[in-house]
């Protein structure tokens, strides 16, 4: 190992003599390494790799080496390629390219240098410490969007649903409602001319410097089209690239839709509190966090989720207590009575409804979150679960939600769950219940194959989950080993890996606004194309979440729909995000020149020469020179940039 | 014969590099081989739950006017437009609803009531889940059931547009392995660029690619844009003099009934009615319910209108994820409830009749006393349809642990 690093050091020094470069400068080790992949290719590389290592030559040059550079030799090589990562099918530029793709949402101009000069494992380390990443221009985007800091309280009273804000108003709901039609019929970003309002307002905006009119909106949909935006945001603008795509994966993992009641007021707190601090943490924290979150107790219904006896058990007590009490104190009995969370439509003057136990969080946290659909439990443990979390409920669902143990809904018998006795008492129960899932070995493997799935290849070798699974359970769950141990896997460089993931939407229009180095200030008609393109965000209605796989993306009217953002993208017909496309080539007047850059530039030229060649033709054809646009626009709707 | 564009392209791919495309011409003629129309199915979902018992109203139910003072549809009275249309002595149409009428006498337009999910959630988002799934009860289907039919009807010519819905976004219920098509507008499914060019730039980019996914969805995604540009769907002019309310729903119905005209090969259309969730200041014969009925009424009679002849392949059906409360609350609107009604139009349907069992109105009648009982299940409705009408023999997998077959069909579909 130590004769190989030693070697190839050689060589650098050796390509770096060759090229000329200025051996005194400091970064002369990722120079070198630079030129010298750069122009010979890789095969040339091992070639004279093996040469190296074979003659008496070998020896010759590192006792040279040693004796010439002694201090050189001592220094880390974390700068060398591939340094500890276990790449041997890909060059590494393939290397540096897929790193960008898959631990992020694809390169930005420049990205590939700039990660070749630091190292791509000194790269990647970077990103999975993610909070070492300065992101600071990142935090000044986000200044604009006043909901992302605020309470799920804070919202509710600022942006209050209408039937309340119409109470608040003094107005019958039918009159609010048709002031605000009548409001939002007079803005100019209706339906039709909507494209042109934008674009006006963005004009005028940049010349203000004032938040956008996108943004203006007044009612609780601001609270979505905010998350929205920012999600936009931090997948085209933020270094923490795999930290942003680690939120998205484990958001889908814990899926809550956006358009279920209440949910719409909780998100924002979800995402920022939950899913955010723990997506390089402890799964069992990730777990908890979700299990105990008002956005998930109510997505999943175990707030209404009671222990059938509990209602008699309560009527009883009260009766005991008001035959002890007298009757002066029956008042308070019922009013303590009224004060339990309510239970779903009540008819009025009707006593509370008895409820029931709800199996539904129950069913999706073995099933999605932890153990998987084949993991082993049956429907008895389902329903034992769901005992166990009786009285994990909401405290104030309507005004400030915040998750509150109600013992007095809670199953106090004993539970089995997965053959072991549950019986700690109270909300230790479900905490038991949450710790048994978080490290049984099929929540491990789950787990695994689904951070497989998402990051190297639809059905990834089970050699590669199982080495994963080990690392999960070696280290408490730890989300940052299981990842690395991914990442330093043979299978995450292999050549079945390359390219061999369709890119989701979110991923394709992140991915596209990045390639084309894109600036702006409002995301949204951007996101809209994401809808289009079928994964509109943050409204994943089933509990599942969207689909690693591409089957799911991959349909007639989403193609068309990839192929039209990629011709609006690179044309400038989407408000909120500009491209200068003249940045990005060589000679603006030249089409197969531009067409030449711009595959390097989107694609670093991996593309089929039948591709290059179809491309060449059709824009042959016409009579008038291809503009740029049409040239880029080609590029990114081609059937290579759909892959990462 | 049908010449099957799909594979000329494929087997001329490599000729078509060197020529840098196929010559329009080719294309366009090879194109203009419409599919002839099998039978139809046509979905209408009412999100948010509307309110059935002032939709098709009992008139000659007592307890409906004591439970609804202010909303109640007035019974039925000779030359009076205000007041429920009478439809067989017991029942009647909302007044809004009068374009249907007609179609009642002719027999097209059957009525189930008391009829929808067994499950007795009153949540909006769970309720059209298990809707649309297919499976009540079941939250982790991950397909939905019109789709489920589709993979049990495998065709191996299958055109793009088996299953449509006319809106961005693909519905719950044609979620799945088979291809159906969320088009938000028929005149805009096509490559959105100033030059025709872009165009045959994308699909022989497309045609020529190794990446064998992308190649068969991209030469599915041209064909159906040639398709459709065939059709012409910027200058359609409805037939028979049906006019199509400006809606949403009503817009929806005529591209629907486009695709159908066009003969692309549509088997499933999957239509959305929106905001039917009236708590407050729902209406009586006036009102927010009555306006959303008004568009209902004259869109599918526009539609039926237009179709015409070809109503003898089609079959559409309404459905709502529940009911509402049979009382009327204190805002002049209902709660969530139960049971709805369902509407079954077409030429192939034994119309004329409201079928189901009424399970009526009296408190001990009523569901956890307060909603319309369920008597029929809408999967034994969808059931017959996708049985009697489109031919599938596969219930079970279309809808699973559910039981009911033939035996304990409505009789809705002649046969």
């Amino acid at each position: 190992m130590d004769n190989e690093i030693i070697a190839f050091s050689c060589y650098c020094v050796k390509l770096s003599h060759f090229f000329g470069v200025d051996n005194s400068r400091q970064n002369f080790w990722g120079i070198g390494i630079n030129m010298g992949i750069g122009n010979m290719g890789l095969a040339d590389f091992r070639h004279l790799h093996k040469t190296l290592l074979r003659g008496p030559v070998v020896v010759a040059l590192v006792y040279t080496f040693f004796f010439l550079f002694p201090a050189v030799a001592g220094t880390p090589t974390t700068r060398a390629f591939p340094g500890n990562l276990p790449i041997a099918e890909l060059s590494e530029e393939e290397a540096v390219w897929h790193a960008l793709n898959r631990l992020g949402f694809g390169p930005r101009p420049g990205d590939v240098e700039r990660v070749r000069q630091i190292g791509l494992e000194r790269w990647i380390e970077q990103q999975l410490d993610s909070e070492s990443i300065d992101d600071s221009v990142m935090d000044a985007h986000l200044e604009c969007y006043p909901t992302l800091a605020m309470s799920s309280a804070q919202l509710l009273e600022k942006y209050p649903p209408p039937q309340l804000a119409a109470r608040q108003a003094g107005l019958s709901p039918e009159e609010y409602r048709r002031l605000r039609s009548q409001k939002q019929q007079a803005s100019p970003n209706r339906e039709e001319g909507r494209m042109e309002g934008e674009t006006a307002d963005l004009r005028r905006r940049m010349q203000t410097g004032e938040p956008s009119q996108q943004m203006m909106l007044a009612g609780p949909q601001r609270i979505l089209a905010e998350l929205v935006a920012v999600k936009m945001t931090r997948a085209i603008y933020s270094e923490r690239q795999l930290q942003e795509l680690l939120v998205d994966f484990w958001f889908n993992h814990f899926n809550v839709f956006a358009g279920k009641g209440a949910d719409r007021w909780l998100l924002t707190s979800y995402d920022r509190d939950v899913i955010r601090p723990h997506v390089l943490g402890k799964f069992k924290d990730l777990l908890v966090a979700t299990a105990k979150s008002p956005a998930m107790l109510f997505y999943l219904d175990n707030w209404q989720s009671a222990d059938p006896q509990a209602f008699e058990r309560l009527q009883q007590q009260m009766t005991e207590r008001r035959q002890r009490l007298g009757n002066r104190f029956g008042l308070l009995g019922a009013e303590r009575m009224r004060r339990l969370p309510p239970a779903g439509q009540q008819q009025q003057g009707q006593v509370a409804r008895r409820r029931g136990l709800n199996e539904n969080y129950a069913r999706e946290l073995m099933e999605l979150h932890t153990l998987g659909v084949d993991g082993g439990y049956s429907q008895q443990d389902v329903t034992e679960v769901a005992r166990a979390f009786t009285g994990w409920t909401l405290r104030a669902p309507r005004r400030a939600p915040e998750f509150y143990f109600e013992a007095r809904l809670h199953d106090p018998n004993p539970k089995g769950v997965l053959g072991r006795k549950i019986h700690a008492g109270g909300i230790k129960d479900g905490e038991e219940v949450l710790d048994l899932l978080a490290h049984h070995p099929s929540t491990a493997k789950f787990i695994s194959l689904k951070l497989a799935r998402r990051f190297v290849v639809d059905e990834p070798p089970p050699v590669l989950v199982e080495r994963m699974a080990k690392t999960f359970q070696q280290t408490d769950g730890d989300l940052r080993a299981v990842l690395r141990t991914m990442i330093y896997s043979p299978e995450f460089w292999s050549r079945e890996s390359y390219r061999a993931k369709i890119k989701k939407p979110l991923e394709l229009v992140a991915s596209a606004a990045r390639a084309l180095g894109a600036q702006g200030d409002n995301p949204l008609p951007l996101a809209r194309w994401i809808a289009q393109i079928g994964e509109p965000l943050y409204q994943c209605q089933p509990p599942t979440g969207y689909s690693d796989k591409a089957e799911a993306w991959v349909s007639t009217g989403a193609l068309l729909n990839r192929m039209n953002l990629a011709l609006a993208l690179a044309g400038g017909r989407i408000a909120g995000t500009r491209a200068d496309l003249p940045a990005l080539v060589s000679v603006t007047e030249d089409a197969p020149q531009a067409l030449d850059d711009f595959l390097n530039a989107f694609l670093g030229d991996q593309v089929s020469p039948q591709t290059r060649e179809t491309l060449a033709i059709k824009l042959g054809e016409s009579a008038n020179p291809a503009s740029l646009e049409l040239i880029a626009g080609l590029v990114l709707g081609s059937p290579e940039f759909q892959r990462k | 014969m049908e010449v099957n564009r799909r594979l000329f392209i494929k087997s001329c791919g490599v000729a078509m590099v060197g020529l840098g495309g196929m010559p329009s011409f080719l294309t366009r003629a090879l194109a203009a081989t419409p599919m002839p129309n099998g039978k139809i199915l046509v979905v209408l979902f009412q999100r948010g739950a509307a309110d059935g018992l002032n939709i098709v109203i009992p008139f000659a139910e007592p307890n409906y006017y004591r439970l609804r003072p202010s909303i109640a549809i007035p019974q039925p009275s000779l030359g009076k437009n205000e007041a429920a249309i009478d439809l067989d002595g017991f029942f009647g149409l909302h007044p809004s609803l009068s374009p249907l009428a007609p179609l009642y006498k002719q027999r097209q337009l059957a009525i189930v009531h008391a009829a929808g999910s067994p499950d007795n959630t009153r949540s909006h988002f769970d309720a059209q889940d298990y809707m649309e799934s297919g499976t009540p009860g079941v939250k982790n289907t991950e397909d939905g059931w019109l789709n489920r039919h589709l993979q049990t009807q495998p065709k191996p010519n299958s055109r793009p547009f088996r299953a449509v819905t006319i809106s961005p976004n693909l519905p719950r219920t044609l979620y799945g392995s088979a291809p159906a098509v969320a088009l938000p507008d028929v005149r805009q499914f096509r490559v959105l660029a100033p030059s025709p060019k872009v165009e045959g730039g994308f699909e022989a980019l497309y045609a020529q690619t190794l990446d064998g996914m992308l190649h068969g969805t991209g030469q599915e995604t041209f064909e159906a844009i040639d398709l459709l540009r065939q059709a012409d769907p910027a200058r359609y002019q409805p037939q028979n003099g049906a006019v199509y309310p400006r809606g949403r729903v009503g817009q929806n119905l005529l591209q629907v009934a486009q695709l159908i005209k066009a003969k692309v090969g549509l088997e499933a259309a999957f239509v959305e009615a929106n905001g039917w969730d009236h708590h407050v200041n729902e209406g009586g014969v006036q009102g927010q319910l009555a306006n959303l009925l008004r568009e209902l009424g004259e869109g599918l009679a526009a539609f039926a209108r237009d179709l015409g002849d070809r109503m003898e392949n089609v079959v559409v059906v309404t459905l709502s994820e529940f009911g509402r409360t049979a009382q009327e609350n204190g805002n002049r609107g209902t709660d969530h409830g139960h049971a709805n009604c369902m509407f079954i139009l077409g030429g192939p349907v034994v119309g004329g009749k409201v079928y189901g069992r009424w399970p009526g109105l009296a408190p001990d009648q009523l569901n956890e006393g307060r909603d319309l009982a369920l008597t029929t299940d809408f999967r034994t409705v969808l059931g017959e349809l996708i049985s009697e009408h489109l031919g599938n023999q596969n219930l079970e997998r279309v809808f699973p642990s559910f039981s009911a077959g033939q035996k304990d069909f409505l009789g809705l579909i002649k046969t």
